[in-house]
């Protein structure tokens, strides 16, 4: 008892004293709300430098018509108006919706394989790891390999055709079936990717709800759809935020398998842009602004809704 | 401004790795990154550096497509002593900003004026001459010889003929030419000497100049001639998908007998297993009887930047570069043609040939991407490509070809 009483004293005693010694400094009475800020500083820095000068310098130089060379000449909403006039800028945004719809096909294709690969088989890993393989190498081999795959005459995919059809078919050459052709070879990792999200998310559903399912009788598609989907709602948001950005970003396909060939008929925006503002034919800072701000606009839109659908989720959760 | 001191920040940097600059230093940059042109190149500096020991050499090589954007970064943060780089219109931007140096003295002295002759109109801007030129070579139709003596077809040398013979071995199961023109600019090839033949080269440079729409019926006249050999499958299928070197095995398979290309390309023949005595050369037939014949001879050159540190050394760099027995050197070498025409040429009978028809030429042009600025080269040749795969749509090719022709060169 004695010395519990002593002790409290003493406790007092100390913190009486601090309080008349010293009293507390702006950062002693601020450090809760400080230090998140300046663990922060280096990142908003970065962002600042690296993400926002840059989007609106770009937004400037767009305003301006300019070679990179000579002095920046003021015109205004010029380079706008020039590309609603522009039949360049028409295919490039018509190809880009194409992606844009077609990519998402990556995210049932990436489910299906998923769904198939999660089982306990032995050597199940390899197959996962063949099937995650060709994300792993680079889009340019990618891209090399299905330029092959397509390459008239001597190309395995139009040898199929020539046999199935009797008629030559060159893919790439061909403005009808290009940009298929090249979302195709997209696909190919892009499915890869969502496949091991959905492995990752497979391997996260409750047993006990796939069970206590079963047990009232539900198989099959049932199962999937109302027991197993809802639980991979994570994975697929995820899956589809990668894709809808990773289409709106196709660049390194197109410049590899067709330089935005024939004739400029598989133009995507990201690839108009560079050829406009960097390739040796452009160097029209200005008017390869405008593009990417146009890009920048439309993938607001999806960032937007993604973020917007986020934070309602956090704030249900 | 903002941009010039991010891009003074970066030839910090560059200049921390890659050079460290003493008087005496001659810094090289270009783009040599083929076998032969690397052999070249190395022979010439390494004799150079022979004839002139107190000068140290800095080779930067570029590979060719990273080159074209480098060297606009490098003029303006960090300029080397001396850059290679593309002649005619190509250099005019550069010219026009100011990032060359006027080294019309170095011409001037001795007698570069008459040796270097034939490149003087690609050379020079403003009356001035910004650079040295040191190699070129010839364009015509190269055919399997053997092929033409099997089906008893001539070499063509009029338009007519030319017809006839494509008549013939299109019968015969043979594609009279093979062309590649996924990197477009083969394409270019064929309207420069569709465009030479049928309305001479005055016409050619000023169309490539801007002075005249092409919607001028004399272009529309080009597209008509062209036809005659787009319409009846003259060429092989397919060619958008493939790029000029795809397009040799055709002929060296002997399922084409013609190509239209630079001398460059026998190389690939010979490799791809074509003997000497199997191709032939021809010069391109005449199509407008009484026009003078012009041909197609890009030329390589080396330039000194206005910004360089070393522009002594640079000076008589490029002095050595005129010689004759440094073009002689180089050029057998590389397996092309030397501007001076003091210097020896080499024994090769396509480039005899070339020498042959290029000195008795009327004109030269460099080439339909050298000769227009590159923004309407590209857009040109994309629209050349779209008539070789769609020649109905020849009208409205042309009428968006105008429309960018009108801002280009506004």
């Amino acid at each position: 008892m004695a010395s519990g009483a002593s002790s409290r004293e003493t406790l007092r005693g100390v913190a009486v004293t601090e309080v008349v010694s010293s009293p507390p400094g702006f950062w002693k009475q601020n450090q809760q709300k400080l230090a998140p800020w300046l663990f922060l500083a280096p990142g908003f820095l970065m962002f600042i430098i690296y993400v926002l000068v840059p989007i609106v310098q770009s937004i400037w130089i767009s305003f301006h018509e300019w070679d990179g060379l000579g002095e920046k000449v003021w015109i205004g909403l010029g380079n706008y108006i020039e590309l609603l006039d522009d039949d360049d800028f028409y295919t490039s945004l018509k190809n880009n919706v194409i992606w844009l719809v077609l990519y998402l096909l990556s995210i049932p294709a990436g489910l299906a394989v998923a769904l198939f690969l999660n089982q306990t088989v032995t050597g199940i890993r390899l197959y996962k790891s063949l099937f995650f393989f060709p994300f792993v190498i680079s889009q340019v081999v990618v891209g090399l390999m299905f330029t092959w795959f397509y390459a008239p005459n001597f190309g395995l995919f139009s040898q199929l055709i020539a046999w199935l059809t009797g008629e030559q078919v060159a893919v790439l050459a061909d403005e009808r079936f290009v940009t298929y052709g090249i979302i195709a070879a997209g696909l190919w990792p892009q499915t890869a990717y969502c496949m091991i999200l959905y492995l990752t998310g497979l391997n996260n559903i409750n047993p006990e709800q796939v069970e206590a399912a079963r047990m009232d009788g539900a198989k099959g598609a049932k199962l999937l759809w109302f027991v197993i989907l809802p639980q991979l709602a994570p994975a697929t948001f995820i899956a589809m935020v990668v894709t809808v950005i990773g289409s709106l970003r196709s660049f390194d396909l197109v410049s590899i398998m067709t330089a935005g060939g024939p004739y400029g008929s598989s133009q995507v925006l990201s690839y108009f842009m560079y050829e406009q503002a960097l390739s040796e034919y452009g160097f029209r800072m200005g008017y390869g602004a405008a593009i990417a701000v146009v890009l920048f606009l439309i993938m607001m839109v999806f960032i937007t809704l993604f973020i917007v659908r986020m934070l309602s989720q956090e704030r249900n959760a | 401004m903002i941009t010039r001191k991010s891009l003074a920040g970066f030839s910090l940097a560059y200049a921390l790795t890659a050079a460290t600059a003493f008087a005496g230093d001659l810094v090289i940059n270009s783009d040599q990154s083929d076998p032969a042109p690397k052999k070249a190149m190395e022979q010439l500096i390494a004799d150079f550096q022979k004839a002139h020991p107190d000068i140290k050499v800095k080779w930067n090589n570029f590979d060719h497509e990273g080159y074209k954007s480098a060297i606009r970064n490098f003029l303006t943060a960090d300029p080397p002593d001396v850059v290679s780089w593309y002649s005619g219109n190509r250099m005019a931007p550069f010219v026009k900003a100011g990032l060359f140096e006027d080294v019309s003295d170095l011409w001037a002295q001795g007698d570069l004026n008459n040796q270097l002759k034939s490149a003087t109109k690609s050379m020079e801007i403003d009356g001035k001459k910004w650079g040295i030129p040191y190699s070129t070579y010839q364009w015509g139709i190269y055919y399997r010889k053997d092929i033409f003596a099997e089906k008893g077809i001539a070499p063509p040398k009029t338009w007519a003929e030319l017809l006839a013979a494509c008549e013939k071995l299109k019968a015969a199961g043979i594609t009279p030419f093979t062309i590649g023109t996924k990197a477009l600019w083969p394409t270019g090839g064929w309207f420069d000497y569709l465009n030479l033949r049928v309305n001479g080269y005055e016409f050619h440079m000023d169309l490539t100049a801007g002075k005249v729409p092409y919607t001028d019926p004399r272009v529309k006249a080009v597209f008509d001639k062209w036809a005659e050999l787009v319409k009846p499958g003259y060429f092989n299928e397919n060619h958008a998908a493939i790029d000029w070197q795809d397009a040799v095995p055709l002929m060296v398979q002997g399922k084409a007998a013609m190509y239209l290309m630079g001398n460059f390309a026998v190389a690939t023949m010979k490799d791809g297993g074509l003997k000497e005595d199997q191709i032939g050369f021809l010069q391109f037939p005449v199509i407008t009887p009484g026009i003078p014949m012009a041909e197609d001879a890009p030329t390589e050159s080396f330039h000194i930047p206005s910004g360089a540190k070393n522009k002594a050394d640079a000076r008589t760099f490029l002095a050595y570069l005129a010689l004759p027995e440094t073009q002689t050197k180089m050029n057998a070498i590389l397996g092309q043609l030397p501007i001076n025409n003091q210097a020896t040429k080499s024994d090769d009978p396509f480039l005899r040939a070339g020498f042959e028809m290029l000195s008795n030429a009327y004109a030269l042009a460099q080439f339909y991407d050298r000769d227009a600025p590159a923004e309407m080269a590209k857009a040109g040749m994309e629209g050349f490509q779209e008539f070789m795969v769609k020649p109905d749509k020849a009208d409205a090719i042309l009428a968006r070809l105008d429309k960018i022709r009108q801002r280009v060169y506004k």
